[in-house]
């Protein structure tokens, strides 16, 4: 059974990354620069959450519990997202740079799982990946317009946001107690491989931005989230989403 | 004193509850620039214009566009095209094409042969 256990792991990883960012990504909601790049933001963190519904159904016919009680029931120890989506939305500058880095990782991530063994994740992989597709596009297409074609100041404000985001998104690939054992059953290739893709590919987009990525050696990763240790940003957030829910939790909606 | 609201995020961002400075007019100029929008439903069709938008440039306005138009309805791709750039024959000249609804010589119902042509086509179609 320690196959389910492994297959466990990641799902809620990955699952609670995704609800977690789409909360965040949410809080922008009526406050964004402009309308239509509210409506963009707002549009991506809701198909967030419906990935992160997916997954938690997953997780549920492996035996776990209803994705409300998962995604609204637990307390923060619980969670296995990484420390990167727990931070504060901040200026518009942080939230994009975290919007690209993350989504970067997330669209190498499905396309790894478009060819797992395990048929269910392979499923979904295959059906959001339009979705991640146009997140990314919104997310390049940002990079490359505040770091190279906007002013100074945007230019200035990226970079210094990529310096920030970047240990934190390192944390996405903290590896697991059962990378060998998912590599092995051809579920999941691994999280060092995928960092490896990672750095490839932001590098290219970074460049189209003008912005420097600092240097491996000179930062340490944000490790925790995924062993269940968070920053003081992540039980403010739980009280705040789950305040409805706790007032009847067994309420039909 | 600052903005309490039933929106945390409000509570949080502290507005100072008065108005220290006076709300003035935007300048005409500090805008984007406008963008028309076309759909295609399925592959093949010919765009529809559904609407308009504002942009700083092409690629936003695509980026935009999906979300405002694309969202709801079927869709598989999406123009857009700077409203500068499109030439009109104005409605006030509607008078140019005053008699078209005359001139029905020009169309294809003028052609008496439909009916053979259907004719034709049960005759020489075999049954399944």
């Amino acid at each position: 059974m320690n196959d389910t256990a492994a297959l466990r792991d990641l799902l809620l990883r990955m699952a609670d990354d995704e609800l977690i960012i789409a909360h965040r990504n949410s809080e922008w909601t009526g406050l964004g620069p402009i309308m239509e790049e509210d409506i963009a933001f707002s549009s991506i963190a809701q198909d967030k959450l419906g990935h992160s519904l997916g997954l938690y159904r997953i997780l549920e016919s492996l035996g776990g519990a209803e994705p409300d009680a998962v995604a609204f029931g637990r307390s923060e120890g619980e969670f296995r997202c990484c420390q990167l989506v727990e931070y504060p939305i901040g200026g518009y500058d942080f939230s994009l740079m975290r919007h690209f880095l993350h989504d970067t990782a997330e669209l190498l991530r499905y396309e790894m799982l478009e060819r797992s063994s395990f048929e269910p994740l392979a499923r979904l992989a295959t059906k959001i990946k339009g979705e991640i597709k146009y997140h990314l596009f919104h997310a390049n297409t940002w990079i490359a317009q505040l770091g190279a074609r906007g002013s100074e100041e945007s230019h200035a404000r990226m970079q210094s946001a990529l310096n920030e985001v970047f240990p934190l998104a390192l944390g996405i690939f903290e590896p697991s107690d059962y990378e060998t054992e998912l590599a092995a059953e051809g579920i999941f290739p691994g999280e060092a491989a995928l960092r490896g893709k990672w750095l490839e590919t932001i590098a290219v987009t970074l460049e189209k931005g003008t912005l420097i990525l600092p240097s491996l050696d000179a930062v340490t990763p944000a490790y925790g989230g995924r062993k269940g240790y968070h920053t003081e940003h992540l039980k403010p957030l739980l009280d705040e989403m789950t305040e409805v829910f706790r007032i009847d939790p067994s309420a039909e909606w | 004193m600052t903005i309490q609201s039933l929106d945390p995020r409000v509570t949080r961002a502290a507005i100072p509850q008065e108005n220290e400075t006076e709300m003035a007019p935007i300048p005409p100029l500090d805008q984007l620039e406008s963008y028309e929008v076309f759909h295609l439903e399925t592959r093949g069709d010919h765009p529809v214009h559904v609407g308009s938008l504002h942009a700083p440039n092409p690629e936003i306005a695509l980026l935009w566009a999906k979300e405002q138009y694309g969202r709801r309805s079927r869709t598989v791709s999406i123009w857009v095209v700077r409203t500068e750039d499109i030439s009109v024959i104005s409605v006030e000249d509607a008078d140019i094409f005053a008699t078209t609804p005359e001139k029905d010589y020009r169309e294809a119902k003028g052609y008496r042969v439909g009916g053979k042509i259907t004719a034709y086509k049960r005759q020489n179609t075999t049954e399944p």
